[in-house]
């Protein structure tokens, strides 16, 4: 028995020793919108593995092997953070026995700390659902956020890779000057959008209301992460009757079921949104998102 | 179970040991906490000047928000669980049929997890945890129960460092083994009422022992964890051995992956070995006069294969998920018995060379079918296989002069229902038909409730 004690550990350890030298940076991104982001800013300096679907909601995601495995490999993690993978993420860090993605290693990359966030509680208390102490994190909807996270993001990459230094700083100044001018397109088609009263699922469009000017007033779920009940629902009704909204907001990833029945019963038209990179086809990388994000709000709206 | 008085074990808990390189990080750290705590105070005080929305949009500044479980330092949770049972037979008489009971003396009232419970309300374990980095090389890690019956037990308190060499996570202190699947998971985090009767006659409950424990990470897409635990091996089915060195050894290996984004699997192979210097267990002789044996030189060998299957529609386990687990253990013991032992001549009426060689397994399905709501089946089955005892071999005894140990396959079919308004409450009922007793049906009711209270937990897989 101890002798197949120390045997293991041998073999353990020399395994772990003679791990093939990676040529490229491998990032474990935890949502499909920072893997995109780190393919952009990366190149083929990277390999980007994309941790969920945009089918998954971000705040219940099983902690499963393949995810495990994968952190053991990465040289960098590229996460929401400000609590939105609070009940997965730690668990992968601790089982992955990798060192250099632990919380304060340059490794270890969170989008929300790089930007101020929206709707931080002045105190948290259960009674209000599920609250992010750290406030809203979706922050990933504003592309003024996303090109400051873009920025670090950057920086992050040389710092890890310094070899390639210059290759990150040029492919960032490339994407910053096309982000630059999208954005300023995008406020062009959206500036219709100014001013309408929407309806949202969860409060994941915080953001985005935010940047387009939009007037969030109202939220199906009664609290975060609390799924509408009938007589929740009946009573947005009658509100929505008393006091008519412009569009209801879904995101691809939202249950379907409580908006449709909202928008059929109110006439309010719905706009089905990607919410991240890949939940719609058109969605295929952050321009695409935006793209389609607001020719779907104007479609909806008809303006 | 070591059990202490509470005061100690939080002391204990706070006292933080600092390493002198990490003292500037620490206190750059405290810093940094009495700044938030002046934040919050401030904030406080102006919301009670002017009452405002308590989600009224205020912007952050950016710079920090570390990944952590709570915005304190140690991370603190308690779980509170209580249940209702209605058990038709008096669990005074619970006993697993052919197998050596885990406390000794009847199942009730010891081990963690073993048993039917008590009958009516009872309170059971409050479970409180701690949790925070140490250092930046190491984490601690802290669960005391606080049983019903007002005694404290420390179910884990480890240390942990992770990636000191790539892959590799060390653990050492107290803690659950890593034998199987289930075993891991603290009673809050099971998909039943109760721990299976694999779990229940071969360890106890949870088995969890002081020691040493190494898990490596293969660095490969596919995932490959191996593993191996060494430790004191005091608990059934090992006893104390007042020995320097290793009473009891694990090793374990797992391999798991995703099929697409909607399926994941996890298949394990564990082996465990102990011994058991002196474990004495009460039984009944053929004329149903109750006898104390004592076993002496045992060693107990036991393998295990676990598997795991997870499915939710695209990934997204919100709506709808369904999850299948399984385990099969296999024990070999062998060493010496004594039979009847008589305290005042402190002999035994027979004694010899006792092998056994028995297993269990159990399956089952939890199916999520709307959000909020899950509904679960469990199968058990445990043979007591085969039993050589050199006195019975030589005509001095019968099978029958053991009663507890005579050829039986306990078997129990549970099913249950369960609502969680959210991730940090759930309310459960169960029913289970329990023949675990030789020759009688237990049908059981329970109703519970789990809730969590402060930090968000996470949830291994």
């Amino acid at each position: 028995m101890r002798i197949l004690f120390a045997v293991f550990i041998l073999a353990a350890t020399s395994l772990a020793w003679v791990a093939p030298a990676q040529a490229k940076v491998n990032v474990f991104a935890c949502e499909p919108e920072w893997a995109s982001l780190s393919e952009a800013l990366g190149g083929d300096k990277v390999s980007v593995y994309q941790a969920t679907s945009p089918r998954q909601d971000p705040h219940r995601v099983e902690a499963r092997p393949s995810l495990i495995a994968r952190m053991r490999s990465a040289d960098l993690m590229v996460c929401n953070g400000a609590e939105l993978e609070v009940a997965w993420l730690p668990v992968l860090l601790k089982a992955s026995g990798n060192r250099s993605v632990q919380p304060g290693q340059p490794g270890h990359f969170l989008a929300a700390d790089q930007v101020d966030r929206l709707e931080v509680p002045a105190e948290v208390d259960r009674a209000m659902g599920d609250v992010h102490p750290y406030g809203n994190p979706h922050v990933h909807l504003d592309p003024r956020r996303i090109a400051k996270i873009g920025a670090a993001l950057s920086q992050r990459l040389a710092q890890i890779d310094p070899g390639s230094a210059d290759y990150y700083a040029a492919r960032g100044r490339d994407f910053q000057a096309r982000w630059r001018e999208a954005i300023a397109r995008w406020e062009k088609e959206a500036a219709a959008l100014k001013g309408l009263a929407v309806v949202t699922y969860h409060r994941d469009s915080v953001y985005l209301a935010d940047w387009l000017g939009l007037k969030l007033a109202m939220t199906i779920e009664p609290k975060p992460g609390i799924p509408p009940s009938a007589g929740h629902l009946a009573e947005l009704l009658t509100r929505l009757k008393a006091d008519p909204a412009d569009l209801i907001l879904r995101m691809a990833y939202n249950e379907p079921k409580a908006p449709q029945w909202l928008a059929e019963r109110t006439g309010v038209p719905i706009a089905v949104l990607p919410f991240t990179v890949g939940g719609t086809r058109e969605a295929g990388d952050l321009f695409g998102l935006f793209d389609d994000s607001i020719a779907r709000l104007r479609k909806a709206a008809g303006r | 179970m070591v059990r202490k008085p509470l005061a100690a074990l939080m002391a204990a808990a706070f006292a933080t040991p600092l390493g002198v390189a990490a003292q500037d990080a620490e206190i750059e750290t405290l810093r940094e906490q009495i700044r938030q705590l002046e934040e919050r105070v401030e904030r406080a005080e102006q919301r009670r000047a002017a009452p405002a929305s308590p989600a009224a949009p205020a912007a952050m500044d950016s710079s920090r928000s570390m990944l952590s479980d709570n915005t304190f330092n140690p991370a603190i949770s308690l779980i509170l669980d209580a249940k209702y049972r209605n058990l038709e037979e008096s669990p005074e008489t619970y006993q697993i049929g052919g197998f050596v009971p885990a406390g000794g003396h009847g199942e009730e009232g010891h081990g963690h997890g073993a048993g039917p419970g008590e009958r009516g309300f009872s309170l059971e374990e409050s479970e409180l945890t701690l949790s925070a980095n140490i250092d930046p090389y190491f984490s601690g890690y802290f669960t005391a129960a606080v049983t019903g019956e007002d005694e404290i037990e420390v179910e884990e308190a480890f240390v942990q460092n992770s990636g000191f060499v790539p892959g590799l996570t060390i653990k050492a202190g107290r803690f659950f083994s890593a034998f199987g699947y289930q075993n891991e998971q603290h009673p809050h985090a099971w998909d039943f009422a109760d721990i299976p009767l694999v779990h229940q006659a071969f360890f106890g409950g949870n088995l969890a022992d002081d020691g040493v424990q190494l898990r490596w990470v293969a660095p490969t897409p596919l995932f490959v964890e191996l593993g191996g635990e060494a430790g004191r091996g005091a608990n059934f089915p090992g006893s104390e051995r007042d020995k320097n060195g290793l009473n009891a050894g694990a090793l374990f290996a797992r391999v798991g992956g995703d099929i697409g984004f909607s399926h994941s699997y996890r298949f394990g192979l564990s082996y465990r070995e102990t011994r058991a210097a002196e474990r004495e267990y009460d039984d009944s002789d053929s004329a149903g006069t109750e006898i104390e044996n004592i076993f002496s030189d045992l060693e107990s060998k036991m393998w295990g294969v676990d598997f795991v299957w997870k499915w939710a529609p695209d990934g997204n386990s919100k709506a709808r998920n369904f999850k299948f687990q399984a385990e099969y253990f296999q024990r070999k013991e062998n060493g010496q018995l004594g039979y009847d032992f008589d305290d005042i001549t402190e002999t035994f009426a027979q004694e010899g060379a006792y092998t056994s060689e028995q297993n269990g397994w159990y399956a089952q399905v939890i199916y999520q079918f709307m959000p909020r709501w899950r509904f679960g089946v469990r199968y058990d089955r445990l043979d007591s296989g085969t039993l050589d005892y050199a006195p019975v071999a030589s005509g001095a005894l019968t099978r029958d002069d053991l009663q507890l140990l005579r050829a039986h396959e306990p078997e129990r079919s549970t099913a249950m229902i369960d609502f969680s308004p959210t991730e940090f409450s759930r309310l459960r009922l169960q029913f289970a038909q329990d023949k675990a007793r030789f020759d009688q049906t237990d049908n059981q009711i329970v109703l519970q409730y789990i809730m969590s209270l402060g930090a968000h937990g996470a949830h291994r897989f």
